[in-house]
C-alpha cells in the first residue's frame, strides 16, 4: 500500500465522525460521548494507528482459524467448517446495568424452573387460569414422558442462555429463554482469550470481570447432580457428533472440564445403568451434560427413528441411575406462545414484578391479538412457536407482499403456532467494516447456571448482524460475535491473579 | 478410555505416519529419477504398482509419468491414499477427539492440513524437495508434540501403536518396491551394484548415516538386514514391531511374553518371528515373499486390535 493510501486510512478508524444513525449505540451516546465504562476503550482505540488495529483484527481472525475454532453449516457445499466471524470492538456493560440484569435473569430462571416443575406435576398455574390449558396442551415441546419426574432438588433447567435485546429507547428485553441446549459459551471464552492477547493493557485498566472459570463452575454443577452416594462421578458431555453445528463447543467444554465426550453410539444401558464402551469393557456414566434435543435422546421414549440417542436412557433417568442436564421436558417453556406468559409466571410464583420485561407479544391464538397481527403484518415480526435459529420467521418491514400473504395464510391455518412482536430497533455497536467503523445491530446472550445457587456468568455472547441494516444475528445467517466486557463495580470482583486459559496459555 | 476415542487416536497417528512415508516415497523417486536418462519412467510405474491402485490410476491419469504420479500420490483429493487425503483423514480423526488430545497436537495437525491444502492450489510444485521435506518435518513435529504434551497413558500408547505399525508396514514397502526396481533378478544378489541407488533407498528412510555407522560398505543384503532386522534404527521393521509390542502390552496390561487377547497373540508371534530371523533366511525364502507375508501379518495385528478394543461386545471381551 502506498503512502497516500495509508494516510487516508489513518483517519478512518476512530469515533470522531462515527454515526449512531439514530439507534441506541452500546458504546457511544447520542452526543457522541463514550458510555460509562467504555471511556478508556474509546480513547485507546482513537489513539491506535489504523494499521495496528486492523493488524490486530487480522491476528485475531488468524488465531481463531489456527485454533480451528469453527462451526458447521448445514447444507453448505463449500466445506462444512467455518470460522464464526469475530469483531475486535467489544460490547461494554456498566456495573450498575449488569447488576440489574443479573437480578432479572436470576428471577426469571427461578420462575421458569418453578413453572416447568409445576406443568409436569399439579399444573396449578393452569388450574388458577394464569396460563390457558389449551396453550399448554397444544405445546409441541410438552413431553408427557416427563409427567411426574422429580429431578434432584426439583431443578430442571441447569444451563440456560437467555437472549437479551435492547430497543431504541434503551430498554432491555428478554427475547428468548433457550432452556434446552443453548450454545455459544465456548465463543465467549475464546473471544475473551483472543481479546486479552490483542489488548492486554486495556483489560487491567478497564476492570473487566473474568469469564474464564465457566468450565469449572459447569463441572461443579454437574458433579453436584450425581446420583446419591457417588463421590467421584463419571461425567460426560453427550454430543450428536462431529457434524453437529456446535460440535466444536461440545468438544471444547469436555476438554476444559476434563470429562469424556461421548456420542450415542458410545453408550448402552445395561442392567438399568448407562455405560460407555471403553477399551477395558463397559464403564458406568453418572452424569450426562447432553447436547442432544429431547426428541433424539432415547428412541425408546421419544422419536423411534433417532440414531443419535441411547435406547433406555429415559428409564435409567427416571430410576435415578443417571443425571441429565438439562432435564428432559424443559423445552415446554421455550414455546414462543408460552414465552408470552413469563411475566405472569414471575408474578404468580414469586409475587414479584419482572425486572427484565418481555418483548410485547401478540398471541395469534387470541382472537383480538390475531386480528391486530393480520392487519399489521408489515410492522411486526411473526414467529413460529417452535422454530429457532432465525428460521420460520417473518420480519414485516423487510418483507414482500407475497411473504406476508404466505404468513397470513399460515396464521389462519394454525393460529396456536404463531406469535408476533413489534419490530425492535436493536441497539448497535461500532464494528470494523471495510477498514472503518460502522454501526451494526447486536443482541446479548448471558449464560446462567442453576445448581447449588443461581450463577450468571459476567459476560456473554454478543452476536452481531454483519450485514448492513440486518437484524438477524444467527451464526447460520451471516452473524458474527464480539467479546462482552462486564465492568467490575469493586476490585474484589476481579481475582488478583486471574487464572489463564490453560488451553492456549 | 472410550473405544471410539482409542480408534480415532490410533488412526490419527497412522494417517500422519502414512503421509510422511508417502512423502518419502515420492521424494526419493524424484531424486533418483534425476540421475536417470530423460524419459525413463520405470521408477514412477513402480510407485503406482506399490500403491496397489493401478486400475484407478490408469483410468484417471493414463501414463505413469513424473507429473501424473506426483499428483496422484500427493494431491489427489479423490484418492484416499494421497498425502492430502491422509492428512485430511488424520485431521478429521483428531477433530473427533479434540477433547482427548492436547490443544497443541490439534493445532499443529490443523496447520499441517491447511498447508497441504494450500499447496494443492498451486501445482505443479516448484520445489518438490522442499515440499516433501516440509511434510516430513510436520510429521516429526506432530510426533514431538505428542511426546511432549500428551500424557503417556492408554491413549498415548494407542497413538504410538498406530504410528509404529504403520511405519513397519511402510518401511517394508519402500524396500519391496526399490528392491523390485533395482534388482529384478534374484541371481543379482551379491553382485556389485550402484552404490548411489542403494544409498538413495537408505536416505528415503533417513537411514543413510545410521547405516554407515553400523555397516560401512553398502551391499543389498546388509541394507535388507538393516531395514528389516535392526533393533535400534527407529524406522527398521524390527524396531517398530518391538515398540508396538511394548505399547500393546501397556494397553492390555498382560505380561510380556504372554497374551490375553488376539492382538497380543498376533503381535507377539510376529515379533518372535523377526527376533529369530536372519537376513540369509529372508533372502533365501525370497525377499518379496517375505515382505508380502510381513505385511499380511501386520494387517492381521490391526484387525486384532480392532476386534479386541474397538468392536468390543460384552460377551467376547474376555478372551480365553
Amino acid at each position: 500500500m502506498d503512502q497516500s493510501q495509508s494516510t487516508t486510512l489513518q483517519n478512518q478508524l476512530n469515533f470522531h465522525d462515527y454515526d449512531t444513525g439514530g439507534f441506541f449505540d452500546e458504546l457511544i451516546d447520542e452526543d457522541g460521548h463514550a458510555r460509562p465504562g467504555a471511556e478508556l476503550l474509546i480513547q485507546r482505540i482513537d489513539e491506535l494507528p489504523d494499521q495496528e488495529l486492523l493488524q490486530r483484527q487480522q491476528m485475531a481472525e488468524r488465531s481463531l482459524f489456527r485454533m480451528g475454532i469453527t462451526f458447521n453449516v448445514y447444507g453448505d457445499d463449500e466445506g462444512v467448517e467455518k470460522i464464526f466471524p469475530f469483531d475486535l470492538v467489544p460490547r461494554v456493560v456498566a456495573a450498575a446495568e449488569w447488576e440489574r440484569l443479573e437480578r432479572g435473569l436470576k428471577q426469571r430462571i427461578l420462575a421458569l424452573n418453578l413453572f416447568i416443575d409445576d406443568v409436569y406435576h399439579d399444573q396449578q398455574i393452569v388450574k388458577d387460569e394464569v396460563v390457558p390449558e389449551v396453550i399448554l396442551k397444544s405445546a409441541k415441546s410438552f413431553r408427557h414422558q416427563c409427567i411426574g419426574l422429580n429431578p434432584p432438588r426439583r431443578i430442571w433447567c441447569h444451563i440456560t442462555g437467555t437472549d437479551l435485546v435492547r430497543d431504541k429507547d434503551g430498554t432491555v428485553y428478554v427475547l428468548e429463554d433457550n432452556l434446552r441446549c443453548p450454545s455459544g459459551v465456548s465463543y465467549v471464552l475464546q473471544n475473551r482469550f483472543v481479546m486479552k492477547r490483542s489488548f492486554p493493557w486495556l483489560f487491567d485498566a478497564s476492570h473487566v470481570r473474568p469469564v474464564v472459570d465457566y468450565p469449572s463452575r459447569l463441572f461443579s454443577l454437574l458433579e453436584h447432580l450425581a446420583p446419591n452416594g457417588i463421590e467421584t462421578p463419571t461425567i460426560a458431555v453427550l454430543t450428536p457428533g462431529v457434524y453437529n453445528s456446535a460440535y466444536y463447543e461440545h468438544s471444547f467444554l469436555a476438554q476444559q472440564m476434563g470429562v469424556e465426550l461421548v456420542e450415542g453410539r458410545d453408550l448402552v444401558v445395561r442392567d438399568g445403568f448407562v455405560c460407555m464402551r471403553t477399551t477395558k469393557g463397559f464403564e458406568r456414566v453418572d452424569v450426562l451434560y447432553r447436547r442432544i434435543d429431547d426428541d433424539f435422546i432415547d428412541p425408546k421414549a421419544f422419536r423411534a427413528d433417532s440414531m443419535l440417542g441411547v435406547p433406555g436412557l429415559m428409564e435409567a433417568y427416571r430410576n435415578g441411575n443417571v443425571a441429565l442436564a438439562n432435564a428432559p421436558g424443559t423445552g415446554v417453556a421455550d414455546d414462543k406462545v408460552i414465552y408470552a406468559y413469563v411475566e405472569k409466571m414471575i408474578k404468580y410464583y414469586l409475587n414479584e414484578e419482572a425486572i427484565i420485561p418481555n418483548v410485547p407479544t401478540y398471541v395469534c391464538y387470541d382472537e383480538e391479538d390475531r386480528s391486530y397481527v393480520l392487519s399489521n403484518l408489515d410492522k411486526l415480526v411473526v414467529k413460529a412457536a417452535n422454530e429457532a435459529g432465525g428460521y420460520g420467521m417473518l420480519v414485516g418491514p423487510h418483507s414482500t407482499a407475497e411473504e406476508r400473504a404466505k404468513f397470513a395464510e399460515l396464521i389462519h391455518a394454525n393460529p396456536r403456532n404463531y406469535i408476533a412482536q413489534p419490530t425492535l430497533s436493536l441497539s448497535r455497536l461500532p464494528t470494523i467494516i471495510d477498514g472503518r467503523f460502522e454501526g451494526r445491530h447486536v443482541d446479548l446472550r448471558p449464560y446462567i447456571l442453576y445448581g447449588e445457587d443461581i450463577y450468571v456468568l459476567p459476560g456473554g455472547l454478543t452476536r452481531v448482524a454483519l450485514k448492513k441494516g440486518s437484524l438477524v444475528v444467527n451464526s447460520s445467517q451471516g452473524g458474527g460475535s464480539k467479546d462482552t466486557w462486564v465492568i467490575a463495580s469493586s476490585p474484589d470482583q476481579i481475582p488478583t491473579s486471574q487464572p489463564t486459559n490453560e488451553n492456549h496459555a | 478410555m472410550l473405544s471410539r476415542v482409542a480408534d480415532a487416536v490410533y488412526w490419527m497417528s497412522r494417517y500422519v505416519e502414512r503421509a510422511e512415508n508417502l512423502a518419502r516415497f515420492v521424494d526419493v523417486t524424484h531424486n533418483m529419477s534425476l540421475d536417470l536418462p530423460p524419459g525413463s519412467d520405470q521408477q514412477w510405474g513402480a510407485l503406482v504398482f506399490a500403491s496397489g491402485d493401478q486400475e484407478y490410476f490408469e483410468k484417471t491419469y493414463g501414463a505413469a509419468t513424473r507429473e501424473n504420479v506426483t499428483h496422484f500420490l500427493t494431491f489427489d483429493r479423490d484418492y484416499a491414499g494421497s498425502i492430502l487425503s491422509c492428512v485430511h483423514a488424520a485431521r478429521e480423526n483428531a477433530r473427533s477427539v479434540r477433547e482427548s488430545i492436547s490443544s497443541e497436537m490439534w493445532e499443529q495437525l490443523n496447520e499441517f492440513y491447511i498447508a497441504v491444502r494450500d499447496a494443492a492450489q498451486s501445482t505443479p510444485l516448484k520445489t518438490p524437495n522442499a515440499f516433501y521435506q516440509h511434510i516430513k518435518n510436520s510429521s516429526h513435529l506432530f510426533v514431538g508434540i505428542t511426546v511432549t504434551t500428551f500424557s503417556q497413558g492408554e491413549a498415548w500408547h494407542f497413538a504410538r501403536l498406530g504410528r509404529t505399525l504403520e511405519r513397519a508396514d511402510k518401511t517394508s514397502r519402500i524396500l519391496d518396491v526399490k528392491y523390485f526396481t533395482l534388482l529384478p533378478h534374484v541371481q543379482d544378489v551379491g553382485t556389485p551394484i550402484d552404490d548411489l541407488q542403494w544409498s538413495a533407498v537408505l536416505r528415503s528412510v533417513s537411514g543413510f548415516e545410521m547405516y554407515r555407522k553400523r555397516h560401512h560398505g553398502i551391499t543389498p543384503k546388509r541394507v535388507v538386514g538393516f531395514l528389516v532386522l535392526d533393533r535400534q534404527f527407529p524406522r527398521a521393521v524390527m524396531h517398530c514391531v518391538d515398540t508396538a509390542y511394548r505399547s500393546l502390552h501397556a494397553i492390555t496390561g498382560s505380561p510380556e511374553g504372554t497374551f490375553w487377547n488376539i492382538a497380543d497373540k498376533r503381535l507377539g508371534q510376529l515379533r518372535s518371528e523377526l527376533a529369530y530371523a536372519t537376513v540369509d533366511e529372508i533372502i533365501g525364502r525370497g525377499l518379496h515373499e517375505f515382505l508380502d507375508s510381513l505385511q499380511v501379518q501386520i494387517n492381521e495385528v490391526g484387525t486384532g486390535i480392532y476386534n479386541t478394543f474397538i468392536a468390543m461386545e460384552p460377551e467376547d471381551h474376555i478372551v480365553a
